[in-house]
Parts: structure tokens; sequence; C-alpha cells
């Protein structure tokens, strides 16, 4: 086959494992060409609000240094939300430097500055229309324009991914495999937020909450609606977002935003956000079928990398770090092809092979039924246990002049009584395997 | 005013100050044919942006393709793959600087 090749590695996306990707590539001295179908970088994407600077440090050493980040994350907060108010635990490390918030236009901004200094050729403004493939190998891309040849392509085009789709290594996701996420960015003064939040005025701390809970104000009545809420604070903004399952709206023909902004008047969270100025309205698909949903990782002339191919541990939150990592180890797996000019499906299927030795695959098969046990048991976590929490502290904290030990015993024997006994069994049973899915896991 | 009117009108405003660059095709387009034939209709009601309205006056969905926030729930939801997604054309759509 007598190609023109145009660069060693196209990438397409510039998304975090993409521009990884690319920098992982330049690293080696070949010729990285990063295509983005937007104007600016960052400017399609949303998240949370956090990224890890372990794996950021992991793909640029010392250049880690020249990011401008809004605010380091040294307060982690799980709660539940009940009728009234809500059940929190704080875990604060006011040392900790693992994770800090940044707008993704920022992020991805600063980390194209930082690609094009190793040498990725970066083109924005650029659809990638469909693939180039030749003998059953992918050579190239074809842009609204013109094609563009290259031995190896990196598909980073985030959730959504047609390309791998039309390649056949994916099928679309099932509803259940998605959890739809909203999100509004809500401005309010520097000095308010750190009053409110009881923050230091340098931005070197700040705090990331997950809310369990939907059994309050007009989300009740909905038994099955798998949601989790989050806020992060940023230097003079709150993200606050909801992701539902999509499969569960579909059935209760609830609309994300209606579930936002019902949570906007939570009583425990309406202060939180209180005289936040609204700029921006997004919204996103979070691929949530992990390990038994990945699409085939490789085929010849072609990887696939980040939310495309499903790398996230929404467990934990962790999404940008898994983007990152299979960027970089994909961009070596490119140079080591390069180097022995074998684009093979087999010999890129060390790729694979790279990422199971990884955290990638250890844990996303280490996770692979979890998020299935957690959803199976959405009833007990959004609504049973936020309201027995919230029965269980009226006792403690309720100073009611009525017998502890009567109420203790009530609340006792009211657990096997509200609900058929065996659901108690199942949640038991589904959080232990749980646990031991990770204990024995990779 | 009902829950759905309500966040009909909620989306609206949440839509006012997002900035896009407009796309002069359309780069979502509807099978009529199978829309017609699907009893939920979850595109009308799941779309973060209300983007799908279905007129049973005139037997059609309108798509407001201009206001998509790009997420996709659309075309994973639809129960009879009637939606042909593509992006916006290079350069086109939403842009987000604050997300």
């Amino acid at each position: 086959m007598d190609i023109n090749y145009n660069a060693d590695v196209i990438v397409v996306g510039a998304g975090p494992s993409g521009i990884a990707a690319a920098i992982s590539v330049a690293k080696g001295a070949k010729k990285v060409v990063l295509i983005e179908r937007s104007q600016y970088p960052g400017s399609k994407n949303m998240y949370g609000g956090a990224v890890y600077t372990s794996a950021l440090r992991e793909l640029l050493g010392q250049d880690i240094e020249k990011i401008k980040f809004e605010r380091k994350i040294t307060s982690h907060t799980y709660a539940f939300l009940n009728e009234t108010g809500s059940f929190e635990l704080t875990y604060q490390n006011n040392e900790s430097n693992s994770a800090y918030t940044i707008k993704r236009f920022n992020l991805e901004s600063q980390l194209i500055e930082i690609a094009k200094s190793y040498g990725v050729y970066y083109i924005p403004n650029t659809l990638v229309k469909s693939l180039v493939v030749e003998n059953d190998r992918v050579i190239g891309i074809e842009t609204e324009l013109e094609k563009y040849y290259a031995p190896v392509t990196i598909l980073a085009d985030g959730v959504n991914s047609l390309l791998s789709q039309n390649l056949k290594l994916k099928q679309d996701y099932k509803p259940k495999d998605i959890i739809l996420s909203a999100k509004e960015t809500l401005k309010l003064d520097k000095q308010t937020i750190e009053k409110r939040f009881n923050l230091k005025d340098d931005l070197t701390q700040g705090v990331a909450k997950q809310y369990f809970g939907s059994d309050f104000k007009e989300l009740k009545g909905y038994k099955n609606l798998f949601m989790m809420t989050f806020l992060y604070t940023f230097k003079d903004t709150i993200m606050l977002g909801v992701g539902a399952n999509l499969d569960d709206l579909s059935k209760n023909k609830l609309n994300i935003n209606e579930i936002l902004d019902i949570i906007k008047t939570h009583p425990s969270i309406a202060p939180l956000i209180e005289g936040g100025e609204r700029i921006e309205y997004s919204a996103h698909m979070i691929p949530e079928g992990g390990y038994k949903k990945m699409p085939k990782l490789y085929s010849n002339g072609v990887m696939v990398v980040g939310d495309a191919a499903g790398f996230i541990n929404s467990v934990h939150f962790e999404g940008t770090n898994f983007a990152l990592i299979s960027g970089k180890i994909a961009g070596q797996c490119a140079l080591e092809a390069l180097a022995n000019n074998n684009f093979s499906s087999n010999f890129l299927s060390l790729y694979r092979k790279k990422l199971e030795k990884s955290f990638i695959l250890k844990d996303l098969y280490s996770y692979r039924n979890i998020i299935e046990r957690l959803y199976s048991r959405s009833n007990s976590l959004n609504i049973y246990y936020p309201n027995k929490i919230k029965e269980l502290f009226e006792i403690i904290t309720g100073a009611n002049c009525v017998s502890k030990s009567k109420q203790f015993r009530e609340f006792f024997f009211k657990l096997f009584k509200d609900r058929n006994p065996i659901e108690l069994f199942k949640d038991a049973i589904a959080f232990l395997r749980c646990a031991l899915d990770v204990f024995f896991g990779k | 005013m009902n829950n759905k009117e309500k966040n009909k009108k909620s989306i609206q405003d949440k839509l006012s100050n997002l900035k896009y660059n407009a796309n002069s095709e359309a780069h979502l387009k509807v099978d009529i044919k199978k829309c017609l034939k699907c009893t939920s209709k979850p595109c009308t009601f799941i779309c973060p942006a209300g983007v799908y309205e279905y007129r049973d006056d005139i037997n059609e969905i309108l798509v407001q393709y201009e206001n998509c926030l790009e997420c996709g729930a659309c075309k994973v939801v639809c129960p009879y793959n009637s939606i042909d997604w593509q992006y916006p054309k290079s350069g086109c759509g939403i842009i987000l600087k604050n997300s």
C-alpha cells in the first residue's frame, strides 16, 4: 500500500484524552495532528468540576506548574438529602493536593498551549466526518474539506463517539447505561463563596459535595429514580448539577432540568447558591456501562481513548484522570507501532495489555458490577435510607422528652416493619457484594 | 402553569444567555414515519434543551436544532432509532466557556 501520509498519528478530539495522546506522541518526536471540531478548546465539554493532579503530573511532569487552576479541593462531602434538610459527612484535608476545580474551556485551552510547545500540530474548527478505511485498516480521516492520512488514528471523540460506532467498534449505548447530567454555573463574589463555605481567601481551599437522596418536594413519589447531585466551588462561581439515569428519566417522563430546578430549592442547597447569577447551563452524557459496555479498544490502525471508550469510575467521580492516562498510553502504543512499522490490530492489542496493567482496566474491572448493584438498590439509596437517617437523628438530637430506649426500640423494629425485611437483606447483600468486588478486584 | 410548562419556560430562560455559532444546516433530523409509530416520544420530554416538540395538529416533530446542547441523549433514548444525530458543522453549535 503506497499512501502519502500527512502525519504519523492523527488524534480526533481535543479533550483531555486526545490532548494527552497527542502530547505523548509528540514527546516521542513523531508528527501528530490533533483535530478538534469546535472553534475554542474545551468549548463543547462539561464535567462536574475537578481535575486530578496525579494524572496531569504523570502526563506533563514539571509543566503542570504552568496550569492555572481555580481552587484546590480540600473538602469532600457525602450527603443524603431528605425533605427538611440533609445528613452530611465531610472529609477535610487542608494539605490535600490531589484535585483542583477548573473550567473546561480554561483547562483545555492551557493544555493545548502546552501540547503545541511539544510540537503537536493543532487544527481547531474542523469536524471529522468519517474515517478513511482501506483493506479493513484505518488509514486516515476525512473532514468537510479534505482527507488526512496517518498510519495511526486515535479516537478521542467523546461519549457520543460516532466514529467508533461507524467503525463497528462500539454499539450505541442503551438508556440504562447512561447518566444524563445538567449543570448550572452560578456567579457569586469570590468573598461570598469563601465566607459561605468557610474557605481561606487564597484559593488554596475549596469544596466538592455529592448528594444522594430524591425524596423531597416535587420529586416525592418517583420510586425509581437513580440520581446524584453535585456541587463544586470555583474561584467566583459555583457549579451545581445533577445526573440521573436516562432510562429512569424516560420511564418517569422527567426532564433533567426539572430535577435541577427542584434541587435548587432544597433547604440544604438553596442557601449555598443564594444570589448566584446563572452564567451558563450545560448538559452532557456520562457513560456508566463501564467494563461490560466497553467498545473494542483497537483495530487495524486505530485506538479508542477517554469517554469514547467509556473510561470512567462514577462511584469516585473520576473521569479526567482516566481520560488523560488512557490517552497517554495510546500515544505510547502509537510510538511503538511506528517504531515497528506495524499497525495491525494484533500489534495494537498492546494498548489493551497496557491498560490492563494500569489502574484503568483494573478499576473498570473491579467496579464492573457496582453501578448495576447500586442502581438495583436506588430506592434504598435515594429514598429509604435518607429518610431512616433523618428518623434516627431526630431521636439523637430531638430532645423530645420521650424515653430514648423506647424511641430507639421503635426505630429498630420499624426498620423491619416499614418495608419487607427481604429488602433490608437485599441491601446488605448488594453492598457486601460491592465491597467484595473491590476487595477481590484487580 | 403545570410542571411541564414551567420546565419549558425554565429551559428557555437558561438557553437565552448561551452562546452558539449558528449552524446553517440541521444536524438533527427525525424520520417522521417512525416518530408517528412511537407512542411515548421520549425525545419531546428528555432533551435538556427542549429541542423536540410534537405538534399533533400537523403530525410533525418540530426540531429546534439551533438550541441543541450536543449531549446526545435524544439519540440514545429514541426507541425507534428515528433520530439522525450528527455534530453541527465545523466550528458551529454550542460554545461553553464556563462549564
